[in-house]
């Protein structure tokens, strides 16, 4: 099953655009703040497709997709 | 047709699937931080454009023109040879970096003020004389750099700090069109409007861009690609919020699609 | 052979290497444009009208970007839209050669030659502390040995370099030799933007926006510029040794201004005459030395009077300074300048 690895979550700058490109809901907003004081996305673990459409919306790119 | 090309693009990504990694950041994309706000179309347009010279495998060959505006330290995340032209004048250095570098793959990155205010001359003589060249057109609908004035491309009622009431029709005439203006020029080979919205969005923006740098690689003339881009910090909205607006607003008055090509 | 100083203008570039060429049309210089389209094509180099001088200028830029000998020529009006250009060229240390046939202004002005631009060029007329190097011909054959080391200049400096004529010594017809430039050796430039095959990545660009970073950059480009001044000063002295009153005076002018001299000189009158070449860096020291001998200066200009500024700065007192000037296009002549070399002859 596919998963997705978010590179460096100090990166993360709480866009969000991830989670609603999502088709199946897998990511999540972290309870804890990286070193900007965002909370950033977090893969939630769950059925991935890998279809990468969360890497693809991702600005900052720190998004890697693994099969 | 949607469904099916979706389909197919998902067989090229699984067929991709044997290597571990489906999805990576393209080499000739710096490895380091941007500086664009939460949600800026601009670091996806970076990376597309990044990702379209890794694949033709042009990286040492190409050459580009940073803009003045919210881009201008493009070269800061681009590795590959930059220079950075005055505001609005991108096009005219781009021509003369192509034409003494005709082996050379040149592109331009702009914003709605540098190309559609200040710059209009040089992007409307550079289609004109069919520069064989590549414009990057990012239409956000402001000017970020300077703190979010009204652009050429903000759209009737837009509030901006220029336009604090919302753009009026009487006081600062309509949104621009200028990929349909460019259209009418033989110069001009392929313009194609696209967006940073959404992923799928983002896939056909990724299409056309290489479409765009293919029509130049094979010397047919001037490309250009122009993508509706988000800008929350000065549309006043979350980025999810800011991504929606492009769907349901932005879009309408900017239809998405191929405008012309050959 | 007989050449108009445009055309020897762009023979000079062409003899240089000049390998693009981006020009607009205006009055008095249209002749260097039509020179350039004909030759660059003769030539293999790239020529293109571009839709206005800003336009042409930063083409210049890209193409000097791009490491090839790259010029534009244009006259008051059109020399105004290029500054901001000529500004991030230096500010990007790139070379080219601009020139200036002068006309009459302020405004559109007239077609007539002037020489109004003075301050433009040698104080800067774009944003920000840079200095560009200025040579002033006097004579069309002097328009193509300028030209020809003007681009040698702006590669040396990687520096632009500008030849400020004006509309009389651009259209007047004048004997001219072709010197052969067989084998010259063209600069190499690893600076230039070619693509990173081989090599990293590098970009070229004027924004300095670190901490500091600016004021280390304009250190430089600071340095660069004595360097300059310490090394490219020309200038022509005539009969100053022993000359009661000195006439300073560059280009055309500073040919009317001779004649004016050798009228003085047949009235018995010690007439000298000092003729800047390099506008900047400016002949200070030539001046500075001869002003303690010297009893007055006249300085001669087709203009209200701007290098007199450079004259009085480099006298520093020592010896009064007087001006002669004709504006919006007035030609001075000898007599006039004789007239009133005689009349600040009866004043001391």
């Amino acid at each position: 099953m596919a998963k997705i690895k978010i590179k460096n979550k100090d990166r993360c700058k709480g866009c969000y655009l991830c989670i609603v490109n999502c088709p199946n809901n897998l990511i999540k907003i972290s309870d804890q703040l990286n070193i900007k004081g965002v909370k950033p996305a977090v893969f939630s673990g769950g059925k991935c497709s890998g279809c990468t459409m969360c890497a693809l919306s991702c600005p900052e790119c720190i998004i890697e997709v693994y099969r | 047709m949607k469904k099916k090309r979706l389909k197919k693009i998902k067989n090229t990504a699984i067929r991709k699937a044997e290597e571990v990694l489906a999805f990576s950041r393209p080499k000739s994309l710096r490895d380091v931080e941007l500086h664009y706000c939460a949600g800026c179309g601009h670091s996806i347009v970076h990376r597309l454009i990044c990702e379209t010279i890794d694949e033709f495998g042009i990286r040492e060959r190409v050459i580009g023109v940073a803009p003045v505006g919210c881009a201008v330290i493009a070269y800061d995340y681009w590795d590959f040879d930059v220079t950075e032209a005055a505001h609005g004048r991108t096009p005219a250095v781009a021509t003369g970096i192509k034409r003494v570098l005709p082996g050379n793959i040149v592109f331009t990155y702009q914003g709605d003020g540098d190309l559609a205010a200040i710059g209009t001359a040089e992007i409307i003589h550079a289609a004109n004389r069919g520069e064989n060249i590549t414009v990057i057109f990012v239409n956000n609908g402001v000017y970020g750099m300077t703190g979010g004035q009204m652009a050429p491309t903000t759209l009737a009622g837009q509030k901006t700090v220029t336009t604090l009431e919302g753009r009026t029709i009487r006081n600062d005439g309509y949104p621009i069109k200028i990929l349909e203006m460019l259209s009418v020029l033989p110069g001009a080979k392929y313009l194609e409007r696209v967006s940073v919205h959404s992923a799928q969005e983002i896939l056909r923006a990724k299409r056309a861009i290489s479409k765009a740098f293919k029509t130049q690689i094979d010397n047919k003339g001037f490309s250009i690609v122009e993508v509706l881009s988000m800008c929350p910090t000065y549309w006043g909205m979350t980025s999810i919020q800011s991504a929606d607006r492009i769907k349901n607003e932005v879009s309408t008055f900017y239809p998405i699609g191929v405008i012309k090509s050959y | 052979m007989l050449m108009c100083g445009n055309d020897a203008c762009g023979e000079g570039a062409i003899l240089a290497g000049c390998a693009f060429y981006a020009g607009y049309p205006i009055t008095p210089q249209n002749e260097l444009t039509a020179y350039m389209a004909k030759r660059m094509g003769e030539t293999g180099g790239v020529f293109i009208q571009a839709e206005s001088e800003l336009a042409a200028i930063n083409m210049v830029f890209g193409a000097s970007v791009a490491g090839v000998r790259a010029m534009t020529s244009s006259s008051s009006p059109g020399i105004s839209l290029k500054q901001e250009g000529i500004s991030y060229l230096a500010g990007c240390e790139l070379p080219c050669v601009i020139v200036n046939m002068q006309r009459g202004g302020p405004g559109l002005g007239n077609i007539a030659p002037a020489q109004g631009d003075y301050f433009q060029a040698v104080k800067g007329g774009g944003h920000g502390d840079y200095k560009i190097i200025v040579l002033a011909p006097a004579s069309a054959q002097e328009l193509m040995d300028y030209t020809y080391i003007a681009f040698d200049l702006a590669d040396k400096y990687r520096n632009p370099v500008m030849i400020l004529g004006d509309g009389l010594l651009g259209q007047m017809m004048e004997p001219i030799q072709i010197k052969s430039v067989e084998g010259r050796p063209l600069v190499d430039k690893p600076w230039a933007l070619t693509g990173c095959k081989g090599r990293q990545a590098r970009f070229i660009r004027s924004l300095f926006l670190g901490d500091g970073a600016l004021e280390e950059h304009n250190k430089k480009l600071q340095e660069k510029f004595n360097n300059i001044k310490k090394n490219e000063i020309r200038a022509e002295t005539l009969n100053i040794k022993d000359a009661d009153i000195i006439l300073v005076a560059y280009g055309s002018v500073a040919r009317i201004a001779r004649a004016g001299m050798e009228l003085g000189r047949a009235k018995g009158l010690k007439v000298g005459l000092i003729r800047p070449i390099t506008l900047w860096p400016f002949p200070e020291k030539t001046i500075a030395d001869i002003s303690g001998k010297a009893k007055k200066f006249l300085v001669v200009e087709m203009s209200a009077g701007q290098m007199v500024e450079d004259v009085m700065l480099a006298v520093k007192g020592r010896a009064e300074v007087d001006f002669y000037g004709r504006m919006g296009g007035g030609i001075p002549t000898e007599e006039e300048i004789l007239k009133k070399i005689e009349a600040l002859v009866k004043q001391s």
